[in-house]
């Protein structure tokens, strides 16, 4: 069966959900040939045998952590080359889209960015895209040279399909454009302890009406009694009321939960275009004409400063 | 010294329209008002400001490749300030893919003379993120993309990159491609002598045998990827909508354990 190389994001050997998840579509297309690279690399390959990984390439430089994306690309070139895959999979973060599309040019192959889901297909594999803000679902292929794909998170159930995830040494020898762009600091986030917004089953999100950055607590209660993400609009990261890093939309996360609450937000496109593919949309909202109540499947017409904290108060009731 | 800007700009559907699909599945950009990307605007305003605080001769060129309507965008970036504008059109390129796209750009890029490109963060309608990556890879330079702080001294270009997992600090030696994104500072609006001034502006008009380009590189036909469906997403189906009359937190619960969310 053919291979399919799996780009792996992982953070000192710690794999990343979405990476398991693009081992579930993997391995609808071929046999998973994951690539780990960087400090811990090697320590990725019991996760990745789990999840069906039949061989991890690994390759440890400090040129990954020192240069931006074009040592990676670099070293999965290498992958290709040693492995001829059937396809090239990567998740959709922000980096991993960059990787791949200069993969994609090294290669003489097409990209495809931000599949929401990938099946095999009669001429390589189809990819599910979501576009325009949602409105359209869109199926495309590669059609020249080794598909490379960039997947968006939560697009897949991670499975446990255990194989042999044998380890293996990558050599790559860096190109002369790998050093280019030096990374002269690094600051990493802050652990909020809450699940990764791009990640999580379940969003909570506020905006314009949360009406100032201590009022956030509110929002964050009721994320705590779910377990769930905290979200923000632009209209209230843009008042310094939550981190950028929480924007959920256009130039921001776009996720794709079971739940997403929206408080105190209207809806524009541009919010849309980041959540409109979750599960289940609830929103609290005092304007009943709020564009958002077009997406829900359950709406409160009200002030979010009495509906929150009474539904944060029945949920932790009912958890007991 | 002089310092030469380009600033690569996309002329897109507004996004607040009815956005849809062609007979051929390419971007309807019939039925739909065009602008400036909203998301472009913000590399124009860097590449001011980075002219505003330069003690050298800086020049900015706006770039756009698309159909002739495209021309408003580039008028609207020399109304906010730019120096001129180069467009790149031709019948040929209908249907180009984020891979031809960006040999186009990197042709154009090259003839018009550059120390720095400037491009937004992402198309408003592809929103692929792409590009700017992809004009580095053809061009040899090193990227330095998705700032939401940039600076340029001494032949070098800094910026700081907000990622997930860390925020960074970039540096690379000019030429080089920079990407910016809309956490780097509002966009200006274009002053009413901007919009006068920049009716006198250059624009230059290229086609693909100016680039050197063959027409059998770009186009829909010979695009690296192929569309084969493409359906409007059915409407939701109406959900329950209920006015808090005291009691919407406790509704809203029931709704979620319903739904086995508690
Ligand atoms: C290029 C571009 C990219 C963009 N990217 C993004 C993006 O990534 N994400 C994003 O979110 N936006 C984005 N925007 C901005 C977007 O257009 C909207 O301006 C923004 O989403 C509005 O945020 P909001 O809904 O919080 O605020 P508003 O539109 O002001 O809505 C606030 C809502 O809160 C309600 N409200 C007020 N008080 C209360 C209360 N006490 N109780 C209940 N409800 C209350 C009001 O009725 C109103 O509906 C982008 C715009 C552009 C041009
Ligand atoms: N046709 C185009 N003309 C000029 N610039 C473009 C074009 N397409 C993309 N770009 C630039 O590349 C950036 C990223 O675009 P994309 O990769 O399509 O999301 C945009 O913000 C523009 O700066």
């Amino acid at each position: 069966m053919a291979e399919v190389l799996v780009y792996v994001d992982h953070a000192d050997g710690a794999v990343r959900k979405p990476t398991l998840e693009l081992l579930t579509l993997a391995r609808r297309i071929g046999e998973p040939v994951a690539v780990a690279l960087g400090n811990g690399a090697a320590d990725t390959a019991a996760t990745l045998a789990e999840h069906g990984a039949v061989k991890v390439l690994t390759h440890e430089a400090a040129e990954y952590a020192d240069y931006l994306v074009v040592p990676k690309v670099d070293a999965l070139q290498a992958a290709h080359e040693a492995v001829s895959p059937a396809a090239v999979l990567v998740s959709s973060s922000a980096e991993g889209k960059e990787i791949a599309a200069r993969l994609a040019l090294r290669l003489g192959s097409g990209i495809i960015t931000d599949a929401v889901d990938l099946e095999a297909g009669d001429e390589g594999p189809v990819a599910t895209q979501s576009v325009f803000a949602a409105s359209y679902t869109t199926k495309s292929r590669v059609s020249k040279g080794t598909p490379v794909i960039t997947v968006k998170p939560n697009s897949a159930a991670v499975e446990a399909a255990p194989a042999a995830g044998t380890v293996e040494a990558l050599s790559v020898s860096f190109s002369a454009q790998a050093t280019g762009t030096k990374v002269t600091g690094r600051a990493p986030r802050e652990s909020t302890g809450r699940p990764e917004l791009t990640e999580a089953a379940i969003v909570v999100s506020g905006g314009r009406g949360v009406n100032g950055a201590e009022n956030f607590a509110i929002i964050e209660a009721l994320a705590d009694s779910l377990g769930a993400a905290v979200g923000a609009s632009r209209a209230a990261v843009d008042a310094g009321w939550y981190p950028h890093t929480n924007q959920v939309g256009q130039t921001g996360k776009s996720v794709s939960p079971q739940l997403y609450i929206a408080s105190g937000i209207s809806g524009a496109i541009q919010h849309r275009a980041g959540m409109q593919t979750s599960k289940t949309i609830v929103a609290v909202n005092k304007d009943a004409e709020a564009p958002i109540f077009d997406l829900v499947d359950y709406g409160i017409v009200g002030d979010l400063f009495d509906v929150v904290p009474q539904l944060t108060e029945e949920i932790k009731t009912r958890k007991g | 010294m002089s310092l030469r800007i380009v600033v690569t700009v996309k002329y897109v559907p507004d996004a607040t329209g009815d956005r849809h699909f062609a007979d051929d599945l390419t971007v309807d950009r019939d039925d739909v008002d065009g602008l400036l990307s909203e998301l472009d605007e913000y590399a124009v305003e860097q590449a001011l400001q980075i002219s505003e605080n330069s003690d050298d001769d800086v020049e900015i060129t706006v770039l756009t490749v698309g159909p002739e309507d495209a021309k408003d965008a580039l008028r609207k970036a020399l109304s906010m300030g730019a120096d001129k504008a180069i467009h790149v059109e031709d019948d040929d390129l209908h249907g180009t893919d984020a891979i031809g796209t960006s040999l186009v750009l990197a042709k154009a890029v090259e003839k018009a003379g550059y120390d720095l490109v400037i491009s937004g963060m992402a198309s408003t309608d592809g929103t692929m993120g792409v590009v700017p990556a992809l004009l580095a890879e053809r061009l040899g330079v090193p990227q330095v993309t998705l700032l939401s702080e940039v600076s340029v001294e001494d032949g070098t270009v800094k910026g700081r990159r907000d990622g997930d997992a860390a925020s960074e600090q970039l540096e690379a030696s000019l030429p080089a491609v920079a990407s910016v994104t809309d956490q780097s500072g509002e966009a200006r609006y274009p002053s009413f002598k901007g919009i006068m001034a920049a009716k006198k502006k250059p624009v230059q008009s290229w086609d693909l045998s100016d680039l050197d380009i063959d027409e059998d590189e770009v186009g829909l036909e010979n695009a690296y990827t192929t569309v084969d469906a493409a359906t409007e997403r059915p409407a939701r189906t109406a959900g329950t909508i209920v006015k808090d009359e005291g009691e919407g937190g406790k509704q809203l619960a029931a709704f979620l354990a319903e739904r086995k969310f508690v």
